[in-house]
């Protein structure tokens, strides 16, 4: 916070790559000596280079990537339902006024509700298996595409949508002309948080089963495993690199498809 | 105001008693009437003495520990988050370095790291504790730092000029100016806190919460409890996020008066 150090130039995209890779060697770095030196014993908390190293040989090992691809699978299923019901729905709320303001209660009561509660409901009454898995994730994900969806449309500009009535266009048309693009990189953001939230739901589902397919079964059953720490942290790495995986993906779809969009230069997190 | 309360109550009201009648007709196990999990909510958890604000035994036994877990979470979360957050703000080196870390730690899903503290502390409350902290951290951390790199230029320097101490800078201009987003992420790790805190408490192996309650009445197939439990979890969600609600409008209140009307 000296003087010196705010008037220093902003990092350019080189240096930045530089320090990240630099921080992330200095972590496996410290834990490599913690483990070696026998401050944290190692079958208690296996080394980053060790989990990292086990997370790297699973790419290679057929039977885990199976379970992977069921996770995706679901987890995809349940992103595109809650698209599916959410857009429509929130094109509805947003653009009928008095609908909007009657439903606003219910959904404000639903959407508290701790989506992993629903787990053992939800299993109870579909039984464990994909069926279960893709109901929570859609559950979980269709409020931020609703919401945001209702969101974009608050902020549609009347000129346009007026000017098309004038000429003669119908509520849909409208809709489709001026509503649905202006809303869209809204939209677009909310498939993104819910793909987030899915994974959550998606893995969380898993755990809690601890049979079946799925990255979250490989993890629990990891940790039943006598020595299975350095399995569950591999584990935990392929979570986090799905997770990473698809929001960059996403927030790169973002950028290209409404580089136009003013809220795009702060939104592009 | 009449007719507002009917506007925003009306369709509730329907959509409950749609839900009522539609359940007694079809009488399907999986699905009780909500009379009849407004009744099981009220025989388990608030039938109890006066002397204990007519809260049952076991709601004490249960439903207190939860929330007492997840404030406790909560709250490490929010001091490791602000500290942590505003240390990275005020430093683009230290961001620079931590980016790829932080970017990760955001992303791994939080009910994936509870098995990683089953192994590594045992089940307990410490364990459930340390979940719901570590998975709450992220939004705090990050709009914290966010927050506080996005301070304007114009005041520190104007700090600079009246000779302000470093602490006095980060008490009277960096930590108010970053106050709207940390309370935004405050929000987002409520939610997460509250699903950490159902989470940790389902996985077998735990004694007590209303994620225990869900798992145990789920293995006895007793339905309206496990409704019960999700209806009361979304209560307290809704209740939760007013609470937030309320004193985000009235802290930010008193800290953009004391601005001056520099409201960001």
């Amino acid at each position: 916070m000296t003087a010196s150090r705010s008037a220093a130039p902003p990092i350019g995209r080189a240096g930045r790559w530089l320090r990240g890779l630099a921080g992330l060697a200095g972590v496996v770095a410290i834990s490599q000596l913690l483990g070696v030196a026998g401050v944290v014993p190692r079958q208690f908390l296996p080394t980053a280079a060790d989990v990292l190293t086990r997370a790297v040989r699973l790419a290679g090992d057929p039977e885990f990537l199976a379970n992977v691809a069921a996770t995706v699978r679901a987890w995809a299923i349940g992103v595109a339902l809650a698209v599916a019901v959410g857009v429509p729905l929130g094109l509805l709320l947003g653009s009928i006024p008095a609908v909007g303001l009657a439903v606003r209660p219910v959904l404000e009561f639903l959407r508290p509700i701790p989506s992993v509660a629903l787990i053992p409901l939800v299993s109870l009454i579909l039984g464990a298996g994909l069926a279960t898995e893709v109901t929570l994730v859609a559950f979980a994900s269709v409020w931020p595409v609703l919401f945001n969806t209702v969101y974009g449309l608050q902020g549609v500009d009347p000129v346009p949508r007026e000017t098309l009535r004038v000429f003669g266009f119908g509520p849909l048309a409208v809709l489709g002309r001026v509503s649905l693009p202006a809303a869209a990189p809204f939209i677009a953001t909310g498939i993104r948080l819910a793909a987030a939230i899915g994974l959550i739901l998606a893995v969380g589902t898993e755990i809690l089963a601890g049979f079946g397919d799925g990255l979250g079964v490989v993890i629990a059953q990891a940790q039943q495993a006598p020595d299975g720490t350095t399995d569950v942290l591999a584990g935990m790495v392929w979570a986090g690199g799905l997770g990473l995986v698809v929001n960059a993906l996403l927030a790169g779809g973002e950028r290209r498809l409404f580089h136009w969009h003013v809220d795009q230069a702060g939104n592009g997190r | 105001m009449i007719a507002a309360l009917v506007r925003r109550w009306a369709v509730p009201v329907i959509v409950v008693a749609a839900w009522e009648l539609a359940t007694r007709r079809a009488a399907d196990v999986f699905f009780p009437p909500p009379s009849r999990i407004v009744a099981r909510m009220h025989d388990l958890w608030f039938s109890g003495p006066v002397a204990h604000l007519w809260l049952t035994s076991d709601a004490i036994g249960n439903v207190l520990p939860s929330l007492g877990r997840m404030a406790a979470g909560l709250a490490g979360a929010l001091v490791a988050g602000v500290v942590l957050g505003l240390a990275l703000g005020r430093s683009g080196r230290l961001r620079a370095y931590l980016d790829p870390l932080l970017q990760f730690g955001r992303a791994v899903p939080p009910p994936t790291l509870v098995p990683v503290f089953v192994v590594l502390m045992h089940l307990g409350p410490p364990m459930q504790i340390v979940s719901i902290a570590v998975s709450a951290l992220w939004p705090i951390l990050l709009n914290t730092a966010d927050g506080a790199s996005s301070v304007d230029p114009i005041q520190i320097a104007t700090a600079r000029v009246f000779r302000l101490s470093a602490t006095d800078r980060l008490v009277r201009i960096i930590v108010p100016s970053a106050l709207p987003k940390i309370f935004a992420g405050l929000r987002l790790s409520l939610s997460l806190a509250l699903i950490l805190m159902v989470f940790s408490e389902l996985l077998p192996g735990t004694a007590d919460g209303i994620g225990f309650e869900l798992t145990d009445a789920q293995s006895r197939s007793d339905l309206p409890t496990v409704w019960s439990a999700v209806v009361l979890l979304g209560v307290l969600g809704y209740l939760l996020n007013t609470l937030l609600l309320a004193l985000d409008r009235r802290v930010l209140r008193t800290y953009r008066a004391a601005l001056g009307g520099a409201d960001r």
